[in-house]
């Protein structure tokens, strides 16, 4: 037979997380007055076995199939998403928004998570088909586009965390492709001065590195007065946006900055979090013994803010030991990339990873306050069936690349 | 592309560190959040899950000096939510006025409450009748946050006839807990009103208990106990007073719906106050768990003022009883002896410059010695007197037996008598101008009229001065040792002359009588004028017996009463009452 377990250490870490996630769910479950979260355990271990049973199955294909199917697979989920702004309906707290797909009331999935898979691969068939590398912003059309399309219909559901995710794919298989690291800078400019806009000094600041950058990379002369100009523009134009946002919208980004603002509203999730985590110490009030999670203080326990649970029950220990695991999987996943057979491997390998990433740093940061709240799943640790199928296609697909790449040891571990 | 391994191999590595150092941000993070302030956390969430419900003390029992219960608790029930928020809390009395009667009111001042103390449960019902506590018990379930437990509830057996000195308890208001006398209390506490219970309020209290309730985020009690450690209450201390129950109900009887004013029973020896009350009185047991608005309104008009205590507050003018006082501070300086006559006789007036000044006798009393006067009330001789002593001379005289002073008995709100001060002269200045008054205010001062407001009990404590040696117990209703102050120094002699005389008898030859009976009541009846309503007289009546030997003195004054005798049958009575033997009462003397 072919090689299945090729790179048992990534499958280990995934399943540890997994396992340790389903824990945690569990334990999400175990509330003084029951929610619907009790049960929710079961269905999360029931999609972890489909999710290794499909992992199995993607590893047993050929990544050329996977490139051959890459671009319909891209049309479908564009067709999908684009039908959702139709057909879509709402969840749970994010009630108003059109990212579930469903048929008779039954809800299937969220098309989104499958957008995540197919925008890699398709990102990285178009990336893996040039022979150089972009030297220009203009030579990025082709990529911006690929992203920019789902990104855009994604952002009308709304749903701004996988926005997010979005642009960190983008940004990590551009730099993984070989773009400068200077020209991705000059890229994401407009919006980090949109961002420092609130603080004129911060602003000029940014401003004049920037600057240096440019007369020291020397990119194109149009290119480069045209990245300054829109700098400029977003300075100015983003406290007039501001003024234009609706206070609700306004309210949300300030209390981010800082939630006591409303701690009985707006603040609450991540006042309730923070305190659940910071209550745990070194070693947590126990597993199933968090107050926090048990007394409903804490929101969407066994989903966005599955990690709070982490962090009361099992401490700082616990947080360590989950964070080593990504971190691992993580490190382990670059190690793919890097062996990767052909260009087009590695950046569906790195392009996953960076996926992940994106939602480790925004899920985990949230609840520490770090983040903004976007509702953005942990990988292998939220409740929530099609996610965690989405995961583990994902280390189907890496243990497919990983056999075939360069340093797999053939014929070891095959079963 | 870009793919050869060696830029490959760079990329990764710089990716990793990346990661690396992402990681770590996270990890410290998480150090400086659990870590770091993990007792500020910990704290924040031990607060978020426990609350404190206060389990109130049972107030001190007080005891009369049979130890018959005055004061006592009973079984009663506090109905009070734990709220998350005051809109839920609100929303929760409103689903709450529908099973049982809540005003519009009682909400507004139920949300008050809670946002004062968040986290305490809000007092809904402080005394929650039977029938509404099992209403609640049985649909508890829509209720979330409701805490029903029983709290200790006053009350006084014998109602209205003790409620002059004993007072009554009531939850603490706004006004009070801001002041710092109620600095360790919380709103919601029952506290001593007025009396004994407001007195000795730090000792009664005792001490609460608390118990922790585990609440989730929506207010909801998850567990019961077990939560932490409870903390028991302590009783108050029991206060044992000098009151003697039997007299103070006798007294209550006395004066019945239609006499209006106060009575006050000492024993001359300790001071102990054996009985006091003011009429009309209230039922204390209705103000306990909040005083009914219309009830209140109705006590506040009423124009007989149930809620002032004509004993320890009402001044009012001492009239004839006050004579003792002129004859104690002129035989005390000497002017006179019990057996010197004054220059004129009494023809049933006086004139003093261009004023007649009449005797409440007008057929007159004759030539007549102190003692004589003291027996037959003779304003006359008084006002003689009173110009041979001089105005200062009264004045300071007066001061000096505590005419211008609070008795110091125990009980809050006792009103400083009037009088006028030492500078007698410059206090008349002030009070009329300087060419506003004559010498003639001697004369009235004298016979206890004039500028002389004194309350009850100050007379009574004068008169145990006057029933023992001249020194004059402080009047106590809990039992101290005896605190005595000397109000004037006579001899034996002087002293057992003056008993004499007011007693009245030995002279009349009225002492076979007595004899027989055992008892001589010693005393002196006052009509004094009343300033506001000149036809109607206060009637005073303040003497002791026996005569020889005082168990106690009685201080009684019937407001708008008319004559002094009045007072003095009802004084009789009280006597006759404590002593168990029925006193001759001669009182043959008005003023």
């Amino acid at each position: 037979m072919r090689r299945v377990l090729t790179d048992f250490p990534l499958a280990f870490s995934a399943l540890l997380l997994s396992l340790y996630g389903v824990a945690m769910v569990y334990s999400a479950g175990q509330t003084d007055v029951p929610t619907a979260a009790l049960h929710a355990w079961v269905s999360q271990l029931k999609w972890l076995v489909l999710g290794i049973i499909a992992a199995w199955g993607v590893s047993r294909m050929s990544v050329r199939f996977i490139e051959w199917v890459s671009l319909p697979a891209y049309a479908f989920t564009l067709l999908l998403l684009a039908a959702l702004l139709v057909i879509g309906t709402g969840a749970g707290t994010a009630a108003s928004t059109k990212s579930w797909i469903a048929i008779g009331g039954v809800r299937l999935g969220q098309p989104s998570e499958l957008a995540k898979v197919t925008v890699v691969l398709m990102l990285a068939r178009v990336l893996a088909a040039r022979r150089e590398p972009p030297r220009s912003l203009l030579e990025l059309w082709q990529p911006a586009l690929i992203v920019g399309i789902p990104w855009l219909l994604i952002m009308m559901q709304p749903d701004l965390g996988t926005g997010i995710v979005f642009i960190g794919i983008f940004f990590a298989m551009l730099y993984w492709s070989g773009v400068p690291l200077p020209l991705l800078i000059l890229l994401a400019s407009p919006a980090v001065s949109l961002i420092l806009a609130f603080n004129t000094s911060l602003w000029g600041a940014w401003f004049l590195l920037l600057l240096a950058l440019v007369l020291w990379y020397k990119p194109f002369m149009l290119e480069g007065i045209g990245l300054m100009t829109a700098n400029v523009v977003m300075g100015v134009v983003a406290p007039v946006l501001w003024e234009r946002l609706a206070p609700y919208q306004r309210h949300r980004l300030l209390v981010f900055l800082d939630p006591s603002i409303d701690p009985r509203k707006s603040g609450w999730h991540v006042i309730q979090s923070q305190v659940a985590i910071g209550s745990g110490g070194w070693l947590g009030k126990g597993f199933l013994e968090g107050t926090q999670k048990r007394l409903a203080f804490l929101p969407e326990q066994h989903t966005d803010f599955i990690f709070a649970v982490v962090g009361e029950e099992l401490g700082f220990i616990g947080v360590t030991v989950a964070l080593s695991l990504f971190l691992f999987l993580l490190l382990r996943a670059v190690r793919v990339a890097e062996r990767g057979n052909d260009s087009y491997s590695s950046l569906v390998a790195f392009g996953l990873a960076a996926s992940w990433l994106v939602h480790v740093i925004v899920n985990v940061g949230m609840t520490l306050n770090l983040m903004p709240i976007t509702g953005i799943p942990l990988p292998f640790f939220s409740y929530g069936g099609s996610f965690m199928l989405a995961c583990w296609l994902a280390i189907g697909l890496l243990m497919r690349i990983s056999s075939e790449g360069r340093g797999a040891r053939v014929g070891e571990l095959a079963i | 592309m870009s793919f050869h391994p060696n830029d490959l191999a760079r990329r990764a590595r710089i990716a990793s560190w990346a990661l690396a150092a992402l990681f770590t941000v996270l990890l410290s993070a998480f150090f400086r959040t659990q870590i770091v302030q993990n007792s500020r956390y910990a704290l924040q969430s031990e607060e978020n899950r426990l609350r404190e419900v206060p389990l109130p003390a049972p107030r001190g029992v007080i005891y009369d000096r049979h130890n018959q219960v005055i004061a006592e608790n009973v079984p009663g029930y506090s109905v009070s939510l734990l709220s998350p928020t005051s809109d839920s809390l609100r929303a929760s009395l409103q689903r709450l006025a529908t099973i049982i009667p809540l005003s519009a009111d009682e909400i507004d001042l139920a949300v008050r409450r809670y946002k004062r103390a968040p986290n305490r449960p809000t007092v809904v019902l402080s005394d929650a009748p039977f029938d509404v506590v099992s209403v609640l018990e049985e649909r508890r379930i829509e209720f979330p946050g409701l805490i029903i437990q029983s709290a200790p509830k006053r009350y006084y057996p014998d109602g209205a006839a003790v409620a002059s000195f004993v007072g009554y308890v009531g939850e603490i208001t706004e006004a009070e807990l801001a002041t710092p006398r109620y600095r360790s209390y919380k709103a919601g506490q029952q506290i001593g009103k007025a009396g004994l219970e407001r007195e000795y309020e730090d000792s009664l209290r005792g001490k609460e208990g608390v118990r922790f309730v585990e609440v989730d985020a929506r207010g909801r009690v998850v567990r019961e106990a077990g939560a932490r450690q409870d903390l028991l209450p302590q009783a108050g201390p029991p206060l044992y007073t000098n009151i003697d129950l039997d007299l103070q109900r006798y007294v209550a009887a006395l004066f019945a719906d239609s006499l209006q004013g106060g009575a006050i029973a000492i024993d001359p020896k300790t001071g102990g106050v054996l009985a006091l009350y003011s009429a009309p009185s209230y039922d204390p047991n209705r103000f306990i768990g909040g005083i009914p608005t219309d009830l209140w309104k109705q006590l506040n008009e009423d124009p007989r003022h149930p809620l002032y205590n004509k004993v320890i507050q009402g001044r009012y003018p001492p009239g004839s009883t006050w004579k003792l006082a002129t004859a104690a501070i002129a035989m005390q300086d000497g002017l006179v002896t019990l057996d010197d006559k004054m220059p004129v006789p009494c023809t049933g007036g006086f004139q003093f410059g261009n004023r007649y000044f009449r005797c409440w006798d007008p057929r007159g009393h004759g030539d007549v010695t102190l003692a004589g006067a003291i027996e037959q009330s003779c304003d006359v001789y008084f006002y003689q007197l009173g110009l041979k002593l001089g105005l200062s001379r009264l004045v300071a005289g007066g001061i000096r037996l505590g005419s211008r002073d609070k008795t110091g008995i125990d009980l809050p709100d006792e009103s400083r008598p009037i009088f006028p001060y030492a500078d007698a002269e410059e206090y008349y200045d002030r009070r009329y101008g300087k060419r506003g008054w004559s010498q003639a205010v001697v004369l009235n001062l004298s016979i206890g009229q004039g500028e002389n407001g004194q309350t009850v009990v100050n007379m009574a404590r004068f008169y145990t001065a006057l029933a023992t040696d001249g020194s004059a117990a402080r009047p106590e209703i809990a039992r101290h040792a005896p605190r005595r102050t000397r109000l004037f120094a006579l001899s034996e002699e002087q002293m057992e002359g003056i008993r004499a005389a007011m007693a009245g008898v030995v002279s009349q030859g009225t002492a076979r009588s007595a004899a027989i009976q055992g008892v001589v009541l010693a005393g002196k009846t006052g009509t004094a004028q009343n300033a506001q309503d000149p036809l109607h007289h206060h009637a005073w009546f303040v003497g002791f017996a026996p005569a020889n030997d005082p168990k106690i003195v009685v201080a009684v004054m019937l407001e708008f009463g008319g004559h002094g005798t009045r007072a003095a049958r009802i004084a009789s009575k009280i006597i006759q009452a404590y002593l168990k033997v029925a006193p001759t009462t001669l009182l043959n003397t008005d003023g």
